[in-house]
């Protein structure tokens, strides 16, 4: 796994409180992760915050499984 | 009529994370309070609190047990103590499982006097740091205060009424005798009624020093800071923590076997119309709000065996004295009469419903918890039983809750045994 994933991954069980293991890069935030659509709001900005990249409204409403927030961080992050 | 009974008690406070810890903490004359240490205090004038203690704490909350993790990151403190003392009552009154039908009559109305004073101070400095960008989009619903009354119906599926009362220090007293009127009302069937706070924050502590509220001559020796009716006391102690009852209407805890701990039959409310933070120097809106509730319950000032007291070891609690001796006497009737936040502080909006409980406990176990530090009694005290230091032994059939809140609010609440 990459260093990106790694730390999506601690993020994403840091804030919904979801095991490890769990957090599979096909996992939907929804689907599996029992996340809410503010909860994916509050994962953006912890992944903006984390990597220093800006994910504007339109490409957060994309972001919909680990693998989204992994591929849109390596191809934006600076 | 219908009659509104309590099957089911939760509590978590400065002296305990559930009931039995802290009434046996509050009987065996403990103190709650301590120096402040949640945030540096070099700067404030109060030094000292009755925090909630961690749960690694002999008398420690484990906000775990019952409340998920996703809401703790996402909420005020306040709103956690009420989801877990909402969570102790039901299971106290074996109704954690319940069917669709009696889910549709049950209801909550647990309120808050302040509410999420320190997530709005920690937001507002993000706001002002990072941006609006950056502030939560969990910021609104985790600090409002009927999200106490909301979480706990969303955690258990119950929907009846679902309800937050919001009037300061009476909030808990309020809160509890606006539940049993809509069970009286067929609104419900069960309530599960409370307040709670949580405001022990920089804000908060600040907020009250600057109103001139707080104790700061003791903060050397906190367990002595919280001293009703004594002739030292300079101001209330910050608590904080959350007191929830379960109500339910005579009738059906019967017939499902509930263990009864005793019967809403007094409430009383008024203003006092007169200041936003003093009450009226001659207590009349005190009065008026215990002889209502006298009035409803249909008692005789000599039924009331024991008074917990509003007392918050301010210049009021002699005021307060002055209005109950009118009321039930010069000698109370032969009531003893206590202020249980010598012990815990000032739980605000949570105090009401705590101090409700403590009334509940005392006619359960028939004994009186004390007034700490009362060592040199102030004029007007005299042939009064105020339960100095230790808990008294004594019969009690009814016991009266007192509460008053900044703007002139008044309640006073009756229980008593079935």
């Amino acid at each position: 796994m990459s260093e990106t994933a790694d730390r999506v991954k601690k993020i994403v069980v840091e804030h919904l409180g979801v095991d490890a293991d769990k957090v599979t890069e096909g996992a939907s935030f929804i689907d599996d992760l029992g996340a809410d659509s503010l909860d994916i709001v509050e994962l953006v900005m912890a992944f903006e915050e984390e990597f220093g990249v800006e994910i504007p409204d339109d490409a957060a409403e994309k972001i919909t499984t680990v693998k989204d927030a992994i591929d849109y961080i390596d191809q934006n992050k600076g | 009529m219908r009659r509104v009974v309590v099957t089911g008690l939760g509590l978590v406070t400065p002296l305990g994370g559930d009931v039995e810890t802290t009434w046996q903490n509050l009987i065996e004359g403990k103190s709650g309070i301590a120096a402040l240490t949640r945030f540096d205090v070099t700067d404030q004038k109060a030094k000292i609190a009755g925090e909630v203690k961690p749960k690694d704490h002999p008398w420690g909350f484990d906000p775990d047990k019952r409340v998920d993790f996703k809401v703790q990151r996402q909420v005020d403190p306040f709103i956690v103590y009420a989801i877990d003392a909402a969570g102790q009552a039901l299971e106290d009154a074996g109704l954690v499982e319940m069917d669709d039908d009696l889910k549709q009559r049950t209801g909550v109305s647990i309120g808050s006097g302040i509410g999420g004073l320190p997530g709005i101070e920690s937001e507002s400095l993000v706001l002002s740091e990072k941006g609006p960008g950056r502030v939560s989009p969990h910021f609104v619903h985790g600090r409002l205060i009927n999200l106490t009354s909301g979480q706990v119906s969303i955690k258990y599926g119950l929907m009846g009424p679902n309800h937050s009362v919001v009037t300061a220090c009476s909030t808990g007293a309020h809160s509890i005798g606006d539940a049993a009127r809509m069970i009286k009302d067929g609104d419900a069937d069960v309530m599960l009624a409370g307040g709670a706070e949580s405001t022990i924050n920089p804000l908060g502590v600040a907020g009250f020093a600057q109103a001139k509220a707080l104790n700061m001559s003791f903060n050397d020796r906190p367990e002595q800071a919280s001293r009703p009716y004594d002739k030292n006391r300079d101001g209330f102690v910050m608590g904080e923590g959350a007191g929830v009852v379960v109500l339910e209407e005579y009738e059906h805890a019967k017939a499902r076997g509930a263990k009864i701990y005793a019967e809403v039959v007094g409430y009383g409310l008024s203003g006092d119309a007169y200041h936003v933070t003093a009450p009226h120097p001659e207590g009349k809106g005190a009065e008026l709000a215990m002889r209502m509730a006298l009035r409803k319950a249909g008692m005789k000032p000599e039924d009331i065996d024991y008074v917990n007291a509003h007392g918050t070891s301010t210049m009021a609690d002699t005021i307060e004295l002055a209005a109950v001796k009118r009321v039930l006497g010069s000698d109370l009737g032969g009531a003893s009469m206590s202020s249980t936040k010598s012990a815990i502080g000032h739980l605000l909006g949570g105090a009401g419903a705590v101090e409700t409980i403590f009334c509940i406990l005392a006619i359960r176990d028939q004994i009186v918890p004390p007034t700490l530090n009362l060592d040199d009694p102030d004029e007007g005290t005299e042939g009064v039983d105020l339960v100095p230091h230790k808990a008294k032994k004594r019969p009690v059939r009814a016991a009266l809750n007192n509460s008053f809140g900044f703007g002139g609010t008044n309640a006073s609440l009756i229980v008593k045994a079935v």
